[in-house]
């Protein structure tokens, strides 16, 4: 593996072929934001709050830090005006579904997100896939899974899976920014209780 | 026709095939492109097939059913070889006619023949209608003259030639190295060069390789890749033997979206019949080149067009885009060297190789070379399938090919580009059209849609059908497409519904520089472009609907009302008979009234009017008329001559 | 009451997947058969095809969800699909789909409580000039305005 060296925010970063942007800044100790980020797991590229700018070749564009791989003579920017707006941007995007969540507010705070600006959404999930990859990259068992695309996207357990595993497992229960995962579940097991169904929809 | 062993076998069966084919023969091609299908031409084939029978004509007159034609409006076509007769919109009750009086007789049938709308002149040859005239169609051309599941036609006409040509006559890198000379750039929207895409496949590590095409055009309102792929498939499946070729791949797919279905059985049955002869599977035409190709299907997905999300659904998996770099061509299906190119890219490289880079960079402008197939619709007189070169002016597009606007309605904007492209208005008609000058102009090439909009298509209705097409396509992964857009739709319907605010067009641009810098991939990416192209060229009318809640083109369903002039009303009933609502009062000889209480703004009694009266009226921004008091509804004699 | 077809027979599964190789990557082809075939993807079909292919539930479920082609319920004896491409949308296609939403009393993406009907919206059919346009199990119907649209309708019981 040969080493790299690049530049973050003016400092020489040396890092190695095949790490991440993120993972140089990290070792380099520059921060940046991150959501759907979990070391375990395999970039996922989804909340993009780790977008950073990055001049390779007299080009200029916004990256994601974790997926984008560090190249020789790169120069990047972990913070600007544009950038800045930009997370705030995405983090009231996120605050109007989930305007609880511990770790947005903490980051709205940071960048001065505003968790009124646009209206309340009924769905309190973000999307940051944690649950979904941890089980499947790490617990290989999938018991939670997509379903849908675009704005009608959601989290969804697979019941025979859930009802069987995840009581003995909640590996993933932590790793919810918004608590909407344990909602799932909970939902997911009321629904499977003979108890709770009208006779019709019981049994799966 | 055996299997085929060398370039000489291939030139000898090409001459056999012509040396059967008279061209002096009377030969009756029809398209039979899914637009005619549906405009009835499989009745049309069967009514020929019928009489040809019937009048004992079968040796002397060949039928041909082929590809698109193009000309869509007037469908079903009918073009007789070898005078080249055009006849258009062709019912099976013209075709005995057709028969005795053309064939037999050699007399032209005026009444299906082209007319001019202005002058009136009638146009009996295929190539003089100034729809065909004024294309430029080398690519599309040829699908008049093949029968899609005939590989002989294809062969007829120089087929495979190409093929032979780079496999025996060039090195991989010299096939690469005259598809960088010809600057082609790829038809699929980004425009990127093809041949600097081929090398750095080429140039990658790995095996297995591979090559795809990519027929999943999903931009609405585009047509021209179907059209290939069902009219001449193969012209795509050739340039794709080539490019793996060039590349070193030996693995290669078509994905076709599961919306076209004929173009999934045209292309099966040329795959098959390739592999019969030789063209395709081990050691082709003898050369040593062994390449085999399958047919993937999409499933409904828009965002499978995107190169990444493609792959993903070739694996089998959700159509989900993957970060780039690592580009396709290093890292692409199964992590292997992967080049994707649209159908019409791969249809331009037989050409290429026929006549050489030069000839081909002659055509087009600097940074354009070669010709584009454009689907021209919308409210434009001659919809259809255009092909024309590079730095057309789109003036002669809209106008020389487009027979202008019906109607007599004026030319408001031309959308390029799809859901990733933008508006051109009526001030910008001059520019000529290549990929740099529409992305200069806030538009974009696309694939090839050319939307053509008129004084009554709201703009601000225009960028929100394609957000609001956005939400449903997107993949959901990523924020700033996900959310970015299901903001930007919420606003952008509330104005049109007259509950726009101010501040609203501030968090829309905000919103748009999120997308546009921060998604994941390029649906994310392109998607605010109809929104600040639209802006842009038509500001006021955000602004119209925002601060006065008015829509200027009287389009917008919460801001029109429907209002019946009294000094034009004739009292007919006839929009009083045809609202659904019952909200027209009135009677045979009074005045009807609008009940805008019961009115639903269904438009019924605008559209039912008779043109000599035209009473029916919409407004927006300003209050509906009173009622004319009951004794001035009454309509008399002298009322009447007035 | 219609008939249902609920259950398919394991036989007809196992042929599919044979037919396309019993590969992950095949997944997608493997659905389209099936759902050609069946009209919709049953549960039992799902399970039958996870177990073949060795792919887990969840990913089967967001890939029958995630592409429209697939249904994971029973669809009406008439197919309506109306076309929401650019052109259609600017000679007026959304009148259509009003109209039509209004005679069936169902929105797009949904069948009928009788299974007659399934409402569809898609995205060009590459019909352009015919604009606007729908059509009913594979026959399409062109140049509609409102009231055609609800005439043709009638013909459909």
């Amino acid at each position: 593996m040969s080493e790299i060296t690049l530049q973050i925010d003016g400092k020489e970063v040396r890092a190695t072929e095949g790490m991440t942007v993120l993972e140089a800044a990290r070792k380099a100790g520059i921060s940046i934001p991150t959501l759907c980020h979990h070391e375990k797991l395999a970039p996922f590229g989804g909340c993009r709050l780790c977008v950073v700018e990055a001049e390779f070749r007299g080009q200029k564009r916004l990256v994601a830090a974790c997926a984008y791989p560090v190249e020789k003579d790169l120069v990047v920017r972990t913070r600007s005006e544009k950038i800045d707006r930009i997370r705030r941007s995405l983090l009231e995007l996120l605050l109007a579904h989930a305007p609880d969540s511990p770790e947005l507010k903490e980051l709205a705070g940071q960048y001065g997100a505003d968790k009124d600006h646009f209206e309340k959404e009924a769905m309190f999930c973000i999307h940051c896939g944690l649950c979904v990859r941890y089980c499947s990259e790490i617990k290989k068992m999938n018991a939670v899974g997509f379903v849908d695309r675009g704005i009608r996207k959601e989290i969804s357990f697979i019941p025979e899976l859930a009802l069987k595993e995840c009581n003995g497992c909640k590996e993933c229960f932590p790793l919810c920014p918004t608590s909407y995962l344990q909602a799932a579940f909970v939902l997911t097991e009321a629904l499977a209780s003979p108890a709770a169904s009208t006779g019709t929809m019981s049994k799966k | 026709m055996a299997r085929l062993n060398s370039p000489e076998e291939l030139e000898k069966v090409r001459q056999d095939i012509s040396s059967r084919r008279d061209p002096k023969k009377p030969c009756i091609s029809i398209c039979a492109g899914t637009g005619c299908i549906a405009c009835g031409t499989s009745e049309v084939i069967s009514a020929f097939k019928r009489e040809i029978g019937k009048q004992g004509l079968k040796d002397q007159v060949d039928l041909r059913s082929t590809g698109c034609h193009g000309f869509c409006e007037r469908g079903p076509i009918v073009v007789i070889d070898p005078e080249e007769i055009c006849y258009l919109q062709v019912t099976p009750g013209d075709v005995s006619e057709i028969i005795s009086q053309t064939l037999k007789e050699k007399k032209i049938i005026d009444r299906l023949l082209y007319v001019d709308q202005v002058t009136g002149a009638k146009t009996v040859k295929e190539s003089d209608i100034p729809f065909y005239k004024n294309q430029k169609r080398i690519i599309f051309g040829p699908n008049r003259k093949i029968d899609p599941q005939n590989i002989e036609d294809y062969l007829a006409i120089g087929g495979y030639r190409a093929l032979a040509k780079a496999l025996f006559q060039m090195t991989p890198e010299q096939v690469i190295g005259e598809v960088k000379t010809s600057k082609l750039r790829g038809r699929g929207g980004a425009g990127f060069p093809t041949g600097v895409k081929w090398e750095a496949a080429r140039k990658a590590k790995g095996e297995p390789k591979y090559v795809v095409v990519n027929c999943d055009e999903g931009d609405p309102g585009a047509y021209m890749d179907r059209s290939v792929m069902e009219g001449n498939p193969h012209s795509v499946i050739e340039g794709l033997i080539i490019g793996a070729y060039a590349i070193g791949a030996h693995e290669g797919f078509v994905y076709v979206r599961q919306e076209y279905p004929l173009a999934v059985n045209n292309l099966g049955i040329a795959i098959q019949q390739d592999e019969e002869h030789g063209l395709l599977g081990k050691n082709i035409l003898g050369s040593g080149f062994d390449f085999d190709v399958k047919v993937h299907r999409g499933a409904g997905a828009f965002v499978c067009g995107e190169e990444t999300a493609l792959l993903m659904s070739l694996e089998g998996k959700a159509g989900e885009p993957k970060p780039r770099p690592p580009y396709p061509a290093v890292k692409g299906l199964w992590d292997k060297p992967t080049n994707i190119n649209n159908v019409e890219t791969w249809a331009n490289v037989p050409l290429i190789i026929n006549q050489g880079a030069d000839a081909f960079a002659s055509i087009g402008t600097e940074g354009s070379k070669g010709t584009k197939i454009f689907s021209l619709v919308g409210k434009i007189s001659n919809t259809g399938l255009v092909e024309v070169p590079m730095g057309i002016p789109l003036r002669d597009v809209v106008y020389k090919i487009g027979g202008g606007i019906p109607g007599g309605k004026k030319f408001k904007a031309m959308q390029t580009g799809g859901p990733s492209g933008g508006c051109i208005p009526e001030q910008l008609l001059d520019l000529k059209v290549g990929f740099d000058e529409l992305t200069q102009a806030g538009s974009m090439m696309g694939s090839g849609g050319m939307i053509v909009m008129d004084e009554d298509t709201c703009m601000v209705d225009v960028a929100r059908y394609f957000i609001d097409f956005l939400t449903e396509e997107s993949c959901g992964k990523c924020v700033p497409c996900r959310e970015g857009l299901r903001q930007m739709h919420k606003i952008l319907t509330r104005i049109t519904r007259g509950k726009g605010k101010e501040g609203d067009i501030e968090t829309l641009q905000v919103l748009a520089e999120t997308a546009a810098e921060a998604s994941l991939c390029a649906l994310g990416k392109t998607a605010p472009n109809p929104f600040l192209s639209t802006l842009r060229y038509f500001r006021d009318e955000y602004e119209a609907h925002i601060k006065e809640k008015r829509c200027p083109a009287l389009s917008c369903k919460e801001l029109i009302s429907y209002y019946i002039d009294p000094a034009k009303c004739r009292a007919c009933m006839i929009c009083l008979k045809k609202c659904p609502a019952k909200a027209i009062d009135g009677g045979k000889k009074k005045i009807h009234i609008i009940d805008q209480e019961k009115c639903t703004n269904c438009g019924n009694c605008f559209e039912v009017c008779p043109s000599r009266f035209g009473a029916v009226k919409k407004i927006s921004g300003e209050p509906v008329p009173p009622p004319i008091p009951e004794p001035e509804r009454t309509i008399t004699r002298e009322s009447k001559d007035t | 009451m219609p008939e249902v077809k609920a259950i398919m027979d394991t036989e007809r599964i196992d042929r599919i997947i044979d037919k396309h190789g019993s590969e992950a990557s095949s997944l997608i082809q493997v659905l389209l058969e099936i759902q050609k075939e069946n009209h919709w993807l049953p549960k039992e079909a799902l399970d039958r095809v996870g177990e073949r292919l060795q792919v887990p539930m969840s990913r089967i479920q967001h890939i029958a969800t995630f592409y429209k082609a697939f249904s994971l319920v029973p669809k009406g004896r008439h197919e309506v699909h109306v076309c929401m491409g650019t052109a259609c949308h600017v000679r007026g296609a959304n009148r259509i789909l009003d109209t039509l939403k209004e005679r069936t009393g169902i929105m797009p993406g949904e069948t009928d409580l009788d299974l007659k009907f399934s409402l569809e919206t898609v995205n060009c059919l590459g019909c352009c000039a015919l604009g606007p346009v729908m059509v009913i199990d594979g026959k399409t119907h062109g140049k509609l305005t409102p009231a055609d649209a609800a005439e043709v309708m009638k013909n459909y019981e």
